[in-house]
């Protein structure tokens, strides 16, 4: 069960461990993975434009009887049904230890799962939704926000700044999904243009997490135009030489998939990650039918050809590595600029 | 995508208008009678036909962002066919994607406007049960949005205008759709519309559903007919997933903000088209004659505009739409 409130922002402070140096991306052992699951905890499940019906700890994953595990020491993986030892699940990097499933990690861990000790520096952490629309639904948007504000100790679902990665200095943008679902409102959409701006000033190359349901339906078509506003900043990012990179994670649907995420140089994911435009529940729905086993996971959409390479998250920072230094260097084409090496003290 | 749910009762009124379909009804049926019996009845027609006015003017002054939705899904409001008929001067379709398919959800060609020739995308619902199932009620695959891809990237080599008209509940959610990659086909096109190196106009003549409109739907100018709607979701998919009620759509589609006065204080579209009284489902070919001046001054405007100008304005114009002054730094 993920938590907040422990593995936020401390968790940058946190012992890195694992092994700097880039290695080969290692297949990772296909995990039996269920059709779409079914029980109704509500995340993500709609049509591409959703947000969790819970937000917060226990939308995350799913359990068979959720009472009996109160935010507690113990949860069942959602791919292979084994109850794990919470504790042992954030050891391993939430990782599954049975069949090696991908847990969605919380963006602050994500940060410090990836980068460099000591060398992540956010950008832009104050900016805020505005709720333009004065939405309400059931009860207002803004007390929703600002109770998941106070929750998460993040102003907005999408934390971005630099960093290293194996001595390579990024820019990284992390979709949290513990924030509303990682939706994508105005201030996720403008921390995305940001961050291919400063990539783009900076001659740095990009690196984007994503786990999202889509769209935040609450910001009404602001939201919608997110998509048009991050396509726009990537491709003018793009268009002067830039380099991006997108690992998506579980899950990324929606809004988030149709838009920058799809589009980077590299899009890689993690194992077991659900990836789609709508929801698996919305399709089932609507055709009335069973839906093909490993339907929308990572290796299907491999299988294909949607993505470059699925790796798992122990190794992504040296793939990561890697991937940047065939971008970095001389171009022999002359009108596309050169992203610099910018080399840190640990880089070897 | 909650599937095109036409209206809101069977014969294909819409509960709102039950009071103008009542006294149409009475008109046709005097008229039927005058024309059995001979008698002369032309007083009590022109006071019905006068009180009809009257409803719909009352109906129409005042509609609900939810009734608008229903004004837009109209069974008889002008669709894709009906703008190649009444609006373009000669259309010649060009079919299929060249990797999969020819879906019949997007309608592609050569199409002439006032001596203008330009390249139509534009969603296709259909008019008869066949058609729209054809269609998938607008609902485009993977493969609309390739072919729609390809034929813009055909008009850019010709150097003509795209024009794009949008009317769809929202790409297809299907097994299928995600096999071929349906987020990968928007977001390729979504990208790409940045790059054209032409003019584009789109116009919104019914839904614009969520990211399967905006597939097709970046433009150096947006504009939206009086009584179409644009949203990130249905007001159904809102309700049933915000309220955990789908009788709730009433209430979503107000707070969705997706009507085109919503949208043009929101600086989300450009201009607002205006419907005959009573909407376009009334009066079709009044509505599709204003389209159709509207679109070619437009286009005419943007022929005047250098392309590198065009390319850059359309860009900073997605790229601040919603970000305010004073809130969202600029980069320093
Ligand atoms: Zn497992």
């Amino acid at each position: 069960m993920g938590d907040e409130k422990t593995s936020g922002k401390n968790a940058l402070a946190e012992e890195k461990k694992g092994k700097k140096e880039p290695k080969k991306p290692q297949k990772e052992p296909r995990s039996k993975k269920k059709a779409a699951s079914k029980d109704s905890d509500g995340s993500k499940e709609t049509d591409g434009e959703v947000e969790p019906k819970k937000e917060g700890r226990l939308s995350r994953f799913r359990f068979s009887k959720k009472k009996d595990m109160p935010g507690g020491l113990w949860l069942k993986c959602e791919s292979c049904a084994e109850v794990i030892f919470r504790k042992e699940l954030e050891e391993k990097g939430r990782v599954c230890p049975a069949c090696g499933f991908h847990f969605t990690v919380p963006g602050a861990e994500r940060v410090a799962m990836l980068l460099d000790e000591g060398t992540w520096k956010e950008d832009f952490d104050q900016l805020e939704a505005l709720d333009r629309l004065n939405f309400q639904d059931a009860r207002p948007y803004a007390e929703k926000l600002e109770r998941t504000v106070q929750r998460t100790g993040q102003k907005e679902a999408l934390i971005c700044g630099t960093g290293q990665v194996h001595g390579r200095k990024v820019v990284l943008a992390v979709l949290d999904f513990g924030f509303m679902g990682g939706s994508m409102g105005e201030v996720v959409g403008e921390k995305v243009a940001l961050s291919c701006e400063v990539a783009s000033k900076q001659g740095l190359p990009l690196v984007i997490f994503t786990s999202s349901g889509g769209a935040r339906m609450h910001e009404g078509v602001l939201s919608l135009m997110q998509m048009a506003k991050t396509c726009a900043a990537l491709q003018a990012f793009h268009e002067g030489g830039g380099f991006s990179i997108c690992v998506m994670t579980h899950p990324t649907t929606g809004g988030v998939t149709a838009s920058f995420a799809s589009v980077t140089d590299i899009v890689l994911a993690e194992p077991g990650a659900l990836i789609g435009f709508a929801g698996p529940r919305v399709i089932a729905t609507t055709l009335k039918q069973e839906l093909p086993p490993g339907f929308q996971r990572a290796e299907f959409l491999k299988e294909r050809g949607m993505i470059d390479e699925i790796v798992s998250r122990t190794d992504l920072p040296g793939t990561i590595a890697r991937l940047i230094d065939y971008a970095s260097g001389p171009r022999v084409s002359p009108d596309r600029p050169p992203i610099e090496r910018r080399s840190g003290d640990r880089r070897g | 995508m909650s599937k095109a749910k036409g209206s809101n009762d069977a014969a294909g009124g819409m509960a709102f208008e039950r009071k103008i379909d009542e006294i149409e009804a009475k008109i046709a049926e005097l008229e039927a009678l005058s024309l059995s019996t001979h008698l002369d009845i032309s007083p009590e027609l022109e006071a019905l036909k006068a009180k009809r006015t009257e409803e719909i003017n009352k109906t129409y002054a005042d509609l609900t962002a939810w009734e608008r939705v229903n004004v837009a899904r109209h069974p008889k409001r002008p669709v894709a066919s009906d703008y190649v008929a009444e609006v373009f001067d000669d259309f010649l379709e060009l079919h299929g994607d060249r990797y999969f398919a020819d879906d019949q959800a997007i309608l592609t060609g050569f199409a002439t406007l006032d001596d203008r020739r330009c390249m139509l995308i534009a969603h296709r619902k259909g008019r008869t049960t066949k058609e729209r199932l054809e269609c998938n009620f607008g609902c485009a695959h993977p493969e609309g949005y390739r072919k729609a891809l390809r034929k813009m990237r055909l008009a850019e080599k010709l150097g003509l205008p795209i024009v794009s008209m949008i009317n769809t509940p929202g790409a297809y959610p299907g097994i299928g759709a995600e096999e071929r990659g349906q987020a990968m086909a928007i977001a390729e096109n979504i990208m790409a519309m940045f790059t054209l190196r032409v003019p584009i106009l789109v116009v919104v003549i019914g839904e614009g559903g969520s990211g399967g409109a905006l597939g097709i739907g970046i433009g150096d100018r947006v504009l939206m007919l009086e009584h179409a709607y644009y949203s990130v979701i249905s007001p159904e998919g809102c309700a049933a997933i915000l309220w955990k009620d789908g009788e709730r759509s009433p209430e979503a589609a107000e707070a969705l903000k997706l009507t085109s006065k919503d949208l043009i204080g929101l600086k989300v579209i450009d201009q607002v088209i205006s419907e005959p009284q009573g909407g376009a489902h009334r009066a079709p070919s009044v509505a599709m004659a204003e389209v159709k001046r509207v679109l070619s001054r437009n286009l005419e405007e943007l022929e005047g505009i250098p392309i590198e100008q065009l390319l850059e304005a359309r860009r900073a114009k997605y790229r601040h739409i919603g970000a305010i002054q004073g809130r969202f730094p600029s980069l320093a």
